[in-house]
C-alpha cells in the first residue's frame, strides 16, 4: 500500500510540470501561487486529510476484545496441555507466557488506545475489498472442480470491469490475455499440476 | 589475503550465468514495482516467494536481494515526476524532487537521486564486506541465552519503531509468535493448537503466511481506490546532472551513505527512516534551509543515498546474526529456512559461496540499476500508464496460483486467503503486518532458544543477567519497552507541551 494515500487533486501534475517547466523559473517566484506550491508539512497534512476517514473508539473496543479474546483462549488451551515449571517445561508454557503478554497488551489498548485514529472507518469503498474477497473465495472453491481457466477468467473480469471501472473492450481483451498467459505459464511451461479444464 | 580469497570468489558465483539472470529480473522487478504505486517490496517478495522454489538458494537470494534495493531505485522516478512516492523511502524526495521537476530540472533530480543511489549502494556493499565477517565472528561465541536476548530485542525494536500504534504492532507481534506456535512441539513432540487438523501438525509454514498477510492482504487494501490514476509524463530530458549540480550534492550523498549504512543496521531501522534521517540532517546543516522544499538538489540527494546504503546495510544482521531487523529482512530469512540455510553466524564460514555471492551480487544489481535509471529511465516512465485495475487481478491470480505450486495443495491456497483477510484487517484496524510476520520467522528460534537457556540455568530466569552479553541486550530491552512511558510520564509533568507540527505521518510500507 502506498504510504501517502493516492494521489493529490492536482496530480495532473504530470501536465503542469510540463507547462511549468516552459514557463521557465519564473514560477519560483510567484507568492502563494498554485496548489502546487506545498511546503512538506503543507504537503504532510493534504495527505493526512485524503485518508480514509478514521474509524471511532467502537473500532478500537473491537479490534481489543477480539485480540483478549483470542489470547484468553491461547491461555485456556495452554493451561490444558500443561505448563510444567521452567527448568521442566511442558509444550503448554510457551504459548502461556506470550498469550499472557497479548491479553495484558489488548487491555491496555483497550483503555489506552480510545483516541488513538490509526483504525479506518469502513466506507462504501470497503465493498471493493468484500467483492474482491468473494471472488477470490470463489475461485478457491471452484479450482478443484472447474478447473483455474474459467474462475480466472472471471475474477479478471469483475476486477478489471467492476472494481477498477476499465471499459467492457480492454477489461475483455487484457482478461482473455492474462488467462490464456498464466495458462502458457503454469500449465504448458512449468508443467504444474493445477487443475485445469483444458 | 586469506580474508580476501572467498570475497573473489564470491566473484565467481555471482558471473554464473543463472545468477546474473536472476539479478537481472530480480532488479527489474524491483524497478518495476518501485515506480508503480500500489504493491511495496515486501509484498513483491511475498508473492514471488514461490518462484524460488526450485533454484539454488544463493540464486533466490540474489533476486529477492535485486527487488529490494532495486524497489529504493524505481521509488524515486513518481516521487519525482508525479509527485507521488512509490515507496515509502522515497516520501521525502517528494519535497525537493517535485519542485525541481516543476523547474523543469527533473531529469537532474534523477540523475542526482540514481548516482546518489549507486554510492550509497556500493558504499554500503564495502562496508557490508568488511563488517560482516567481524560482527559474524563475534557472534560465533552467543549460545541460547544470546539469541533469546537478541531475538526479543529485535521484535521490540521493529515494534517499537514501527509507525502508528506501539501497542498494536507488540500485539501483531504477540500473534505472530502464537502462531508460530501451532503444530508439534520440538521438545515433546506433542501438537498444539492443532485442533485435530492433520494439516497443521507440522505447523503453519511461513509461505502463506507471508503471502497472504503481505500479499493478497496488501492487494485487496489497494482495493479500496487508494490511488488515482496517475498521468505518465511525456519525457524526461538530461538526465545527466551537471557539474556543479553533482558538487553541491556530494556532501549530501557522501553524509547519507554513511548515515544510512549505521540506520540500516539497526533493527527497526532501514530504508524509510534513513531517508526521512537524511533529509532532516540535509536541511540542518544547510546553510539556507528555507531553500528545502523549493528544490534543493541535497534534498533529493541525500535521501536517496541514505535509502540505498540501508537497504543494503540491513543483510548485516540477518546474514551475520539470524536475526532479520525489519519485515523484508524476514522474508529473506524465511526464503532461506525453506532452501534449507539457516542464516547465522556460521554462515560466513559454512557457506562462503552463498554470503559473497549475495553480497558481490548487489555490485552488479547496482551497476544495473545505474544503467536502467540513467539511459533508460525513459521506458520505466512509460510503465506508469498501466493502470492499478490491470495490475490488481494478474497480481492476485499470481498469488492464488502461486501458493497452489508450493506443495501442489488446495489447503495452502486457502491458508492464503485466509491470511489474505487477516492482513487486510490489520491494515485496516492499524495493525502493522510487518512485526506479526518478524515474530513469526523468529518465533520457533526464540523459543527453543528460551528453552535451552533455561535448561543451562536449572530453570532459574534469573540466569541470563549472568552473562554479559545477554544481560546488557536485556537491559536495553528493558530500557526500550520502558521508554514510551517515561516519554509521556515526563510530557504529563511538563504541561506546556508544544503543539506538534503535522508531522510526516510515514507508514512503514510493507
Amino acid at each position: 500500500m502506498s504510504p501517502v494515500q493516492a494521489a493529490s487533486p492536482v496530480s495532473g501534475g504530470g501536465n503542469s510540470s510540463s507547462t511549468v517547466s516552459s514557463a521557465g523559473n519564473g514560477t519560483n517566484d510567484l507568492p502563494l501561487a498554485e496548489p502546487d506550491d506545498l511546503t512538506p508539512e503543507q504537503l504532510a497534512a493534504q495527505w493526512e486529510e485524503e485518508k480514509p476517514p478514521a474509524a471511532g473508539a467502537l473500532a478500537n473496543v473491537g479490534s481489543s476484545l477480539v485480540v483478549i479474546g483470542v489470547g484468553i483462549g491461547a491461555v485456556v488451551l495452554s493451561i490444558a496441555m500443561g505448563l510444567g515449571t521452567p527448568a521442566a517445561p511442558q509444550p503448554g508454557l510457551w504459548p502461556f507466557l506470550i498469550s499472557c503478554v497479548m491479553v495484558v497488551l489488548g487491555l491496555f489498548q483497550l483503555i489506552i488506545g480510545r483516541h488513538n485514529r490509526d483504525a479506518e472507518k469502513f466506507t462504501r469503498m470497503s465493498v471493493a475489498p468484500l467483492t474482491g474477497l468473494v471472488t477470490l473465495a470463489a475461485m478457491v472453491a471452484l479450482m478443484p472442480v472447474a478447473g483455474f481457466e474459467l474462475p480466472a477468467l472471471v475474477l479478471c473480469i469483475i476486477w478489471m470491469r467492476f472494481l477498477g471501472g476499465e471499459t467492457w473492450r480492454s477489461t475483455l481483451v487484457v482478461s482473455a490475455v492474462v488467462v490464456a498467459a498464466f495458462y502458457g505459464i503454469f500449465v504448458m511451461a512449468l508443467n504444474t499440476s493445477i487443475p485445469h479444464l483444458f | 589475503m586469506d580474508f580476501l580469497n572467498p570475497v573473489i570468489n564470491g566473484f565467481a558465483v555471482v558471473l554464473e550465468p543463472m545468477n546474473l539472470l536472476y539479478c537481472l529480473i530480480g532488479v527489474v522487478i524491483g524497478m518495476l514495482i518501485g515506480v508503480l504505486p500500489g504493491l511495496g517490496p515486501a509484498a513483491t517478495i511475498a508473492i514471488l516467494l514461490p518462484l524460488t522454489y526450485n533454484v539454488e538458494p544463493v540464486t533466490a537470494i540474489i533476486m529477492l536481494a535485486g527487488i529490494f534495493y532495486g524497489a529504493q531505485y524505481g521509488g524515486t522516478i513518481t516521487s519525482v515526476l508525479l509527485r507521488l512516492p512509490g515507496e515509502a523511502s522515497s516520501v521525502v524526495t517528494v519535497f525537493d524532487g517535485y519542485q525541481m521537476a516543476k523547474q523543469g530540472r527533473a531529469g537532474t533530480a534523477l540523475g542526482l537521486a540514481s548516482i546518489g543511489s549507486f554510492i550509497g549502494g556500493t558504499a554500503a556493499i564495502i562496508g557490508l564486506t568488511f563488517l560482516a565477517p567481524i560482527v559474524a565472528s563475534f557472534a560465533l561465541d552467543f549460545g541460547p541465552a544470546e539469541y533469546t536476548a537478541l531475538a526479543l530485542l529485535g521484535i521490540l525494536l521493529v515494534a517499537t519503531i514501527s509507525s502508528g500504534s506501539k501497542t498494536k504492532a507488540l500485539i501483531a507481534a504477540a500473534l505472530g509468535l502464537l502462531l508460530a506456535t501451532v503444530g508439534r512441539d520440538i521438545f515433546t513432540g506433542e501438537n498444539r493448537f492443532t485442533f485435530g487438523s492433520l494439516e497443521l501438525a507440522d505447523g503453519i509454514d511461513f509461505v502463506p503466511i507471508a503471502m497472504g498477510i503481505f500479499g493478497l492482504g496488501e492487494i485487496m487494501y489497494n482495493l479500496e481506490e487508494r490511488h488515482r490514476a496517475a498521468k505518465a509524463p511525456s519525457a524526461v530530458a538530461n538526465v545527466w546532472p551537471s557539474r556543479s549540480d553533482l558538487k553541491q550534492a556530494s556532501g549530501a550523498i557522501g553524509r547519507g551513505s554513511v548515515l544510512g549504512f549505521f540506520l540500516g543496521i539497526l533493527p527497526g531501522g532501514g530504508a524509510t527512516i534513513a531517508s526521512m534521517a537524511s533529509y532532516a540532517m540535509e536541511k540542518k546543516r544547510a546553510k539556507q534551509p528555507e531553500r528545502f522544499g523549493k528544490g534543493a538538489p541535497e534534498g533529493v540527494a541525500g535521501p536517496e543515498t541514505a535509502n540505498n546504503a540501508a537497504a543494503t546495510s540491513s543483510f548485516i544482521p540477518l546474514l551475520t546474526l539470524g536475526i532479520p531487523a525489519n519485515a523484508t529482512m524476514a522474508l529473506m530469512f524465511g526464503a532461506l529456512l525453506i532452501q534449507g540455510v539457516t542464516p547465522g553466524p556460521q554462515l560466513v564460514e559454512q557457506d562462503p559461496g552463498l554470503f559473497w555471492g549475495v553480497v558481490n551480487s548487489m555490485y552488479i544489481g547496482n551497476i544495473l540499476l545505474l544503467i536502467m535509471s540513467l539511459p533508460l529511465v525513459g521506458i520505466f516512465v512509460k510503465i506508469l500508464r498501466v493502470r492499478a485495475a490491470i495490475l490488481a487481478p494478474i497480481t492476485a491470480l499470481i498469488t492464488l496460483l502461486g501458493a497452489y505450486t508450493i506443495n501442489n495443495s488446495m489447503f495452502d491456497v486457502t491458508l492464503v486467503v485466509v491470511f489474505g483477510i487477516v492482513g487486510y484487517l490489520m491494515k485496516k484496524f492499524g495493525f502493522e503486518p510487518g512485526p506479526l510476520v518478524l515474530a513469526f520467522v523468529l518465533g520457533s528460534l526464540l523459543e527453543s532458544s528460551l528453552r535451552r537457556a533455561l535448561l543451562v540455568f536449572g530453570g532459574d530466569p534469573l540466569g541470563f543477567f549472568s552473562r554479559p552479553i545477554s544481560a546488557t541486550l536485556l537491559i536495553v530491552f528493558v530500557l526500550v519497552a520502558a521508554l514510551p512511558g517515561i516519554r509521556s510520564a515526563l510530557a504529563k509533568r511538563k504541561t506546556t507541551v508544544p503543539a506538534q507540527t503535522a508531522a510526516t505521518e510515514i507508514k512503514e510500507k510493507v
